[in-house]
């Protein structure tokens, strides 16, 4: 699992690429709370997971625990390009009800 | 009627081997990507379970069986840790019992909804069995979904 960032005026974008599940979660935690500390005065973070190969319920964890910690700063979430089973994970999580797919 | 078990240690570098084995064995019926990828979430799933709440991040072993019955596809995961003490509970959708981990409590609710049957067997203080079989005779449809 890889963790890509890009800033690109007030948005701040993550590229995720690999497999996604309880053991690869534990470094792109660490790297995206680190950018989203280092990028806190930004408008929004944009998750791009058009990389990501294989989600299991550890991505919602982790999503939802990266939102948690954008709205302390005031920011908002997007997510972009998932594949159809990480799209059918977040679907029936009702993960898009608080991170809109863009 | 082809069987296979795969007997590995509760690690977590072991969920990426026990899910894609579990997916090259159902090769022979066929199936389309999205089945496949059901399949390897589901089995994810399980032995995540089996790793974080059966044994509780300490040692043990994960038995993944998986049987061919015609065109249905059957896999069992089975781990002698702790047992969950409330099943009901385990199965409501967002219930975690580690709230402070990240955890979706989503686990059995994605079994349940990518698989065609599902069922759970746990003994506190014996283990827990998941099983749980996806039937390959419907291909068109699950493709649509």
């Amino acid at each position: 699992m890889n963790l890509r960032e890009n800033r690109s005026g007030e948005s701040l974008y993550f590229y995720l690429t690999g497999e996604l599940d309880e053991h690869s979660v534990a470094t792109v935690r660490e790297k995206a709370d680190r950018l989203i500390d280092e990028n806190a005065g930004l408008s929004r973070a944009i998750f791009n997971l058009a990389g990501v190969k294989f989600m299991d319920s550890t991505g919602i964890g982790f999503l939802m625990g990266r939102y948690k910690k954008l709205k302390k700063y005031g920011m908002e979430m997007y997510l972009e390009n998932p594949n159809a089973n990480a799209d059918k994970i977040l679907a029936l999580s009702g993960v898009y009800s608080l991170v809109p797919k863009i | 009627m082809n069987e296979m078990q795969l007997k590995i240690k509760a690690c977590s570098e072991n969920e990426l081997f026990a899910r894609n084995t579990v997916a090259a064995f159902a090769l022979p019926l066929n199936p389309s990507l999205a089945q496949l990828s059901d399949i390897k979430t589901a089995v994810s799933e399980a032995v995540t379970n089996c790793i974080v709440h059966g044994y509780a991040g300490g040692e043990g072993w994960i038995t993944v069986a998986c049987r061919i019955e015609g065109e249905k596809f059957v896999i069992t995961v089975s781990d002698e840790g702790k047992g969950i003490a409330d099943l009901q509970e385990a199965l409501t959708p967002f219930y975690t019992s580690l709230p402070g981990q990240e955890r979706s409590g989503m686990g059995f609710t994605i079994m349940q909804t990518f698989m065609t049957t599902f069922s759970v067997d746990s003994v506190p203080g014996k283990g827990t069995t998941v099983t749980m079989s996806k039937d390959f005779g419907e291909k068109a449809e699950s493709d649509a979904g």
